[in-house]
């Protein structure tokens, strides 16, 4: 089984977010950057499914600048078998980076599966899985709580209020994983090793046949969210709290 | 003026109040408004999208669509565009609008604005401003391509419209070509809670570690079945198994917009505030008084949680039955 995964490298969690001068994008000096955790699960998914088909192969991509060679690298240790790096600007936008990646795809020989993270936790905008899928021309699902793999491939989609779709559909499909999808592991020191050998193509715009004109959107303005005036603390035993924090929940903020 | 088109959205018989709020912003800027509907037995929610701002709903009915699946639904809704040209394309960013709306767009050959909290209408275009780095920022988006104009609006951005009944929308029905179609949703299987859903609820009641453990919710619940809201958990909650998934708010979990949230011993670590700072009111409650969490909060009360929560039911209630 020809297996894929689609990963995007984003700031850590934890990064406090500055602007760069002119607010058009965010000011990456010092960022940490991660492997976004959504894509973890479809990593995961993607070994396991591999682990059940001996003589299968995981390739992972990554669009995006140099530095997502790391991430790249990080899905290597965890046991995927190569990697491809479609080299496109920090700046590029979902619709670029799905046809990048789609185009990256398209010169495999067989995509059975595709494997991607439900969003991605930098611009969370949730286009990406979806678009790659389209670009490559089959069926996708998104936000997957775990899936049966058999002659056709049979999905949890997780939708509002605890509910969930199941979802099929034949394979080749491209599969987006929800956190919960399963447990990732954790790369060990000899897989981090060997990663460092293991092949990494790299891939330009032209090679994918994508140029700027697939950027269909743009950021611009970049606001940091205003400050917020110091709140109201609200003193008393916990009866008057309850009390004085309803009045002023009703008259004040007029919310219930 | 815009000639606008709406994604309705409905579940179990009924209209998302998210779909009012796209109707109303659109009807409310004076612009040509229209509904698409699609569905199995559906056409009689047009009256009410009448009622909430649409002049026309384009309507598609089949078995083929009873259930969503972005195959069907991109198919039919592209078809019925691409005859209608609207200047812009509104859904709402709900677990069936984010994953529709991108293959929609794709073949409309023009880009999507997702998650959008700030909309307005200017002339035939759109002006939209959404968070970025999970609310951390936020971004204007600028539309490269020529083209509809495509967003999809996050719940409880823009509020819901007073309903005319005065309001009568004309409906035109729509075909669709059903042929070929690789996948299918065989069933939708209901949640457990009667709760709405942390992302589309007008109020969120969150418990973070101090909960110290799943039974001790039970008190959240309680508090939220008053108040008809969600109830949501922080990562350190969900993580320590208090809480399944579905109920985190934060950067690795659900962005939430509510009228007031109301968090209950979460510190406020910067991952959580990134998911819930959008939030019309917020209320801490935290027996911290330096947590993180007050700084984002609109009201605090610095307390033990297990004393302050069961009293603001009993005044919630009291404020209920009055």
């Amino acid at each position: 089984m020809n297996i894929y995964v689609c990963i995007k490298q984003v700031p850590d969690t934890e990064t406090k977010i500055k602007l760069n001068a002119d607010s058009s994008w965010i000011d990456t000096a010092g960022v940490k950057w991660i492997m976004s955790p959504f894509d973890e699960f479809a990593v995961e998914e993607a070994l396991r499914l591999k682990e059940k088909n001996p003589g299968s192969t995981v390739t992972v991509l990554s669009a995006g600048p140099a530095r997502v060679i790391d991430s790249i690298r990080t899905a290597l240790a965890m046991g995927c078998d190569s990697g491809v790096h479609v080299e496109i600007a920090e700046t590029a936008d979902n619709n670029l980076a799905a046809k990048a990646l789609a185009g990256a795809l398209k010169k495999e020989a067989h995509v059975d599966i595709v494997f991607s993270g439900k969003e991605a936790i930098d611009d969370g905008a949730a286009q990406t899985s979806q678009l790659i899928a389209e670009y490559v021309g089959i069926p996708y699902v998104t936000v997957a709580l775990n899936a049966e793999y058999g002659s056709t491939v049979k999905v949890k989609r997780e939708i509002e209020g605890g509910a969930f779709e199941l979802f099929e559909a034949p394979m080749p499909l491209l599969i987006a994983a929800q956190k919960g999808m399963n447990e990732p592991r954790y790369a060990k020191l000899p897989e981090i090793m060997k990663a460092k050998k293991k092949e990494v193509k790299l891939l330009k715009m032209a090679d994918v046949g994508v140029s700027e004109t697939d950027q269909k959107i743009r950021y611009r303005n970049l606001q940091l969210p205003p400050p917020k005036q110091a709140g109201k603390k609200i003193a008393g035993d916990p009866a008057t709290q309850a009390k004085e924090l309803v009045r002023l929940l009703h008259e004040e903020a007029k919310v219930v | 003026m815009a000639k606008v088109f709406v994604i309705a959205e409905h579940r179990d018989g009924r209209l998302k109040k998210a779909t009012f709020e796209l109707l109303g912003a659109s009807a409310a800027a004076g612009n040509e408004t229209h509904a698409i509907l699609l569905g199995e037995g559906v056409a009689g929610l047009a009256t009410e999208l009448g009622h909430n701002g649409a002049q026309t709903v384009h309507v598609v009915e089949n078995a083929a669509l009873k259930f969503y699946t972005s195959e069907a639904y991109s198919k039919v809704i592209v078809e019925i565009l691409k005859k209608h040209t609207p200047d812009v394309v509104l859904a709402s960013h709900t677990p069936t609008g984010r994953d529709l709306m991108p293959c929609v767009a794709a073949r409309m050959n023009v880009g999507l604005a997702s998650d959008c909290t700030q909309l307005a209408f200017e002339g035939a275009k759109i002006k939209v401003r959404r968070p970025v780095y999970s609310g951390k920022a936020t971004a204007e988006v600028e539309f490269l391509a020529s083209g509809p104009q495509m967003a999809t609006v996050r719940p409880n951005a823009l509020g819901v419209p007073k309903a005319d009944s005065a309001r009568i929308a004309s409906v035109v029905a729509e075909t669709g070509n059903f042929a070929g179609l690789l996948t299918q949703v065989t069933d939708v299987v209901k949640g457990s809670s009667a709760r709405p859903d942390v992302t589309e609820a007008s109020i969120v009641v969150s418990g973070g570690r101090s909960m110290k453990s799943a039974e001790n919710f039970k008190i959240l619940e309680e508090l939220a079945d008053i108040l008809g809201a969600a109830v949501g958990a922080s990562r350190a909650a969900v993580d320590s198994g208090y809480r399944p998934h579905r109920d985190q708010v934060g950067q690795t979990g659900k962005v939430v917009s509510p009228l007031l949230y109301i968090a209950c011993g979460i510190s406020g670590a910067i991952q959580h505030l990134a998911g819930m700072r959008t939030s019309k009111t917020i209320v801490a409650i935290n027996q911290d008084p330096d947590a993180p969490i007050f700084q984002v909060a609109d009201y605090g009360v610095v307390a033990d949680l297990f004393a302050v929560v069961p009293a603001l039911k009993d005044e919630f209630k009291k404020l209920k039955d009055h």
